[in-house]
């Protein structure tokens, strides 16, 4: 790709994405017809390539190519769903890869032509692209069958991966591969309605449960190549810090140290010490003395910082939302409520820390990566390297986690391990191992943010006006996937487009700009802002002694799917029935990457404080592709925000990052984690997110239970810093 | 040289004596099934059974374990524990993005085989050292429960 190129690349990402309004929950738009795939890359001498998604061997497994990293999401078991479903093959005989990175055949529709994960679209991005592929090598294979047989393709069924002609003759789809290489790629197949579906929407097990079960997944940490290197990097102690000079002497003299360079990206600089093996070159890191230049650093706390916001909070922000005029209804109400809420900065603590390998090769590159970011990658690296995007290759491998923090638009580890095997002018594959100490400080957070938020009531009980005021940074400024003006979506989604119907309504925002690096963290915005709307409701609804179900099913008359994940919670977790004078339930609703889902926390009074028993969740998804995934997301979802609520923060002192591992940034636990139900509302519409929509709903349904104890409301995340602990 | 006796084979190694056997396991010997999360002893990613006990590699100067059995996630399978355990979190599909999950059976394994039948208060016990980012705890304890079961019947 040249320069240019490049560019038009740069300017369509940003204005697909634009066209939608939020980040990564844009409007997909949709493929004109099958892609042929780039044969070089996914196929294999004497296979059946329709197309870049399927491929089917002699043997006759189908593998499924999947363009969306694995990072636990279930994303790999998902879209061969959706590809099982159109061949009617048998589960057993498929098995799922990783995509190469070639945005012209992969690229994510919620993204524009852009290659990439997030946003909780693989499978609703996906659903049409992988229906038609299936469909379309479906179609082939019965072309091929029918003409073997001298019969009518549409007296050609297939049922568990076997076609059949009722004169008896039946053949399993490798017996078919070559004659149906032969055929043309028909544009026009229609792909099965749903009506007809007998694999969606039913329970299949995970395609890579036996992998992971018996150690055998490789994930980035355990890719070797031979003569490989691996490379132990120190980082700056404060944010913008830079290299002044460095003493390597003591560091070379360990075993195994082969080298110590300086590098510097568009992320960060700092100093690798690149060995034969991790201890090796962890030894070397830690015995190198080095300067750091600190001019431009960043030396703020962050309890500075939260002193600033407050004052914010009282100032008039930008606007992101106007309906009527709060202040007029703020006059005329009978009574006003008034809360502060306060985040801090969150670290992914994904299990696997940040890793990657490179090779750099005669003007290419090859990356082997739990990869979600294909295209940034290929022009961060390309850029530092000199090279073309296309010649980036990279590989993807499964990832032990990411939560966001793989999609970086700094490609920050990956340049990073570029930039070190450039330093050192090798052609010896490199790889990156940052430590948990160096992935948690190494920035990229979920912003710190303070809300401010006013309603106004009618002498019934009523609410006529919502003012809500948000402080904090921009994730997406400064970044491919920018806002155009001055808000940023991301930091007001689940705010400004609150379902709650409130005729004077008022969503403003004070964007931040200290020198911390953040970054999306499972479920964006709705983080934050769905704590600050759900608690602050019941707040009002404890105050007008209204019942919170009842509450919010009278402002939702114009959002049916609303409606029916709030009905199918409460009669799910029995809220209207009667309870025991020791459990206490809290409730919480939010829309998430176009889905809904609500929760009911179960608390019991113990004599050691409450206890979160269990969680009953409730989600529109729209079709459930596998709904087994589906709960083991409502699942993963409700761990993952329930850790941050109860103990998730990330704190500067003078710019220094104060924790570094799981004692000082600890995480929720088996003997935190409460039973968790989930119940899927039945739906004829297309699949839309399930891997974030279940995270931001926990804390705002654990902390309405909490303020039922003694009416005093949660409004400082996490509750550790409150000293609140749960039984 | 040290000799090691790992999943029931002999194996000699040149790491330094400091290097901790999660270390020698993964980058001298090629066997990458235990993980490293933490390098501090607070994940269990790493976790291994030194003579039958769950033990946390990264934190185990390999020196220190030279004349003691040890077993990893490559060879637990090959015990009726161990191979009821992988069973179970396959069936209950338990990993997620899977990081975690050797050093989940790892400690599972080592449960059972001393606790056939643990209560949820065991099974705390027993797990809580072993972090899952990816909040797989639900099934976890169900697929233990699912071990046992078959463990006694
Ligand atoms: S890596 Fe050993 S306990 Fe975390
Ligand atoms: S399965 Fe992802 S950390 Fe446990």
């Amino acid at each position: 790709m040249s320069a240019v190129e490049q560019d038009a690349v740069i300017q369509a990402t940003r204005r697909d994405v634009l066209k939608g309004g939020a980040v990564l929950t844009v409007a997909m738009w949709l493929p004109t017809g099958a892609v042929r795939a780039n044969e070089a890359d996914v196929s294999k001498a004497g296979t059946f390539v329709p197309n870049a998604f399927v491929r089917i061997d002699q043997d006759s497994t189908v593998t499924v190519l999947s363009k969306h990293v694995e990072m636990g999401q279930g994303s790999y078991t998902g879209l061969a769903t959706i590809v099982a479903e159109e061949l009617d093959a048998d589960w057993n005989q498929i098995r799922v890869e990783g995509a190469p990175a070639d945005a012209k055949l992969y690229n994510n529709f919620a993204f524009g032509p852009f290659q990439g994960t997030g946003g909780s679209t693989a499978i609703a991005n996906s659903y049409d692209q992988l229906k038609q592929a299936g469909a379309t090598a479906r179609a082939m294979l019965v072309t091929a069958a029918a003409n073997r047989w001298g019969v009518p393709a549409n007296e050609i069924t297939i049922a568990s991966g076997v076609l059949q002609h009722k004169s008896g003759k039946s053949a399993r789809f490798g017996e078919l591969v070559a004659d149906a290489s032969k055929l043309p790629v028909p544009t026009d197949v229609k792909p099965k309605d749903p009506s007809a579906y007998n694999r969606i929407g039913k329970s299949a097990p995970r395609v890579d449960s036996r992998a992971k079960s018996t150690g055998k997944a490789i994930f980035t940490q355990d890719f070797k190549l031979p003569g490989m290197l691996t490379a132990v990097v120190a980082h700056p102690p404060r944010f913008g810090g830079k290299v002044k000079s460095f003493d390597a002497s003591k560091a070379k003299q360990i075993k195994g140290v082969k080298a110590v360079v300086a590098f510097e990206t568009p992320a960060r600089a700092g100093v690798a010490v690149v060995a034969t093996d991790f201890w090796s070159a962890k030894k070397g890191r830690d015995a190198l003395s080095i300067e750091w230049d600190e001019s431009n650093a960043f030396k703020q706390s962050s309890d500075e910082m939260l002193k600033e916001y407050r004052e914010l909070t009282r100032q008039p922000g930008d606007i992101a939302k106007q309906e009527g005029d709060v202040e007029q209804a703020f006059a005329s109400a009978a009574r006003t409520f008034e809360a502060t809420y306060e985040f801090p900065y969150l670290a992914h603590a994904a299990m696997e820390p940040m890793n990657c390998v490179v090779q750099i090769g005669q003007s290419s590159c090859e990356i082997w990566n739990g990869e979600q970011f294909q295209t940034a990658d290929q022009m961060a690296v390309a850029k530092l390297l000199g090279i073309s995007p296309k010649d980036v290759k990279i590989n993807q491998l499964y990832a032990g986690g990411s939560f966001g923090r793989r999609a970086n638009p700094l490609s920050d580890y990956v340049v990073e391990t570029a930039a070190i095997a450039k330093a050192m002018g090798t052609t010896d594959p490199v790889k990156l191992v940052w430590t948990r100490e160096d992935d948690m400080r190494a920035g990229f957070y979920r912003p710190m943010y303070v809300h401010w938020l006013k309603a106004g009531v009618d002498a019934q009980g009523k609410i006529i006006a919502w003012q809500h005021r948000i402080v904090g940074q921009s994730i997406t400024r400064g970044t491919l996937f920018a806002s155009q003006g001055k808000i940023d979506a991301t930091s007001v989604e689940g705010a400004q487009n609150l379902p709650y119907q409130i005729p004077n309504l008022q969503v403003e925002l004070h964007t931040t700009e200290p020198k911390v690096p953040v970054l999306w963290w499972r479920s964006v915005g709705s983080t934050h802002t769905a704590f600050a709307t759900e608690c602050f409701l019941d707040d009002i609804a404890r105050e007008t002694r209204q019942d919170p179900y009842q509450l919010r099913r009278a402002l939702l008359a114009k959002h049916p799917r609303h409606l029916a994940v709030l009905d199918l919670v409460a009669e799910k977790s029995g809220w209207k029935k009667k309870r025991a004078a020791d459990e206490i339930y809290g409730l919480a609703l939010h829309e998430s990457f176009n889905s809904v889902v609500g929760q009911v926390a179960k608390l019991k009074k113990t004599p050691n404080g409450p206890k979160l028993v269990s969680v009953v969740c409730a989600v529109d998804c729209g079709i459930a592709v596998n709904p087994n995934i589906v709960a083991m997301q409502m699942e993963s979802g409700i761990g993952y925000g329930l850790s941050a609520a109860l103990m998730g923060a990330v704190t500067l002192k003078e710019g220094r990052v104060e924790q570094g591992n799981f004692d000082d940034y600890p995480v929720l636990r088996i003997n935190e984690m409460p039973a968790v139900e989930t119940h899927i509302v039945p739906s004829k519409n297309k699949p839309t997110g399930v891997g974030e929509p279940g995270t931001p709903v926990i804390a705002p349904a654990l902390a309405n239970a909490l303020a039922q104890i003694d009416g005093k409301p949660v409004r400082v995340l996490p509750l550790s810093a409150q000293g609140v602990k749960l039984a | 040289m040290i000799t090691l006796d790992i999943n029931g084979q002999k194996l000699q190694t040149d790491a330094e004596p400091d290097t901790p056997l999660l270390w020698v396991l993964r980058d001298h010997l090629g066997m990458t099934g235990s993980k490293f999360g933490c390098g501090k002893a607070l994940c269990g990613a790493c976790t291994v059974h030194i003579d039958g006990n769950a033990t946390r590699s990264c934190v185990l100067p390999v020196a220190a374990v030279a004349s003691s059995k040890i077993t990893t996630i490559e060879a637990v399978g090959q015990s009726k524990v161990g191979k009821a355990v992988q069973d179970a979190w396959i069936a209950e599909d338990v990993p997620q993005c899977g990081y975690c999950q050797s050093g989940q059976i790892m400690s599972a394994t080592a449960l059972l085989a001393t606790n056939s039948k643990p209560t949820d208060a065991d099974i705390d016990a027993a797990m809580a050292g072993n972090v899952c980012r990816c909040a797989t705890y639900v099934r976890i304890r169900a697929a233990i429960k699912r071990a046992a079961g078959t463990l006694t019947t």
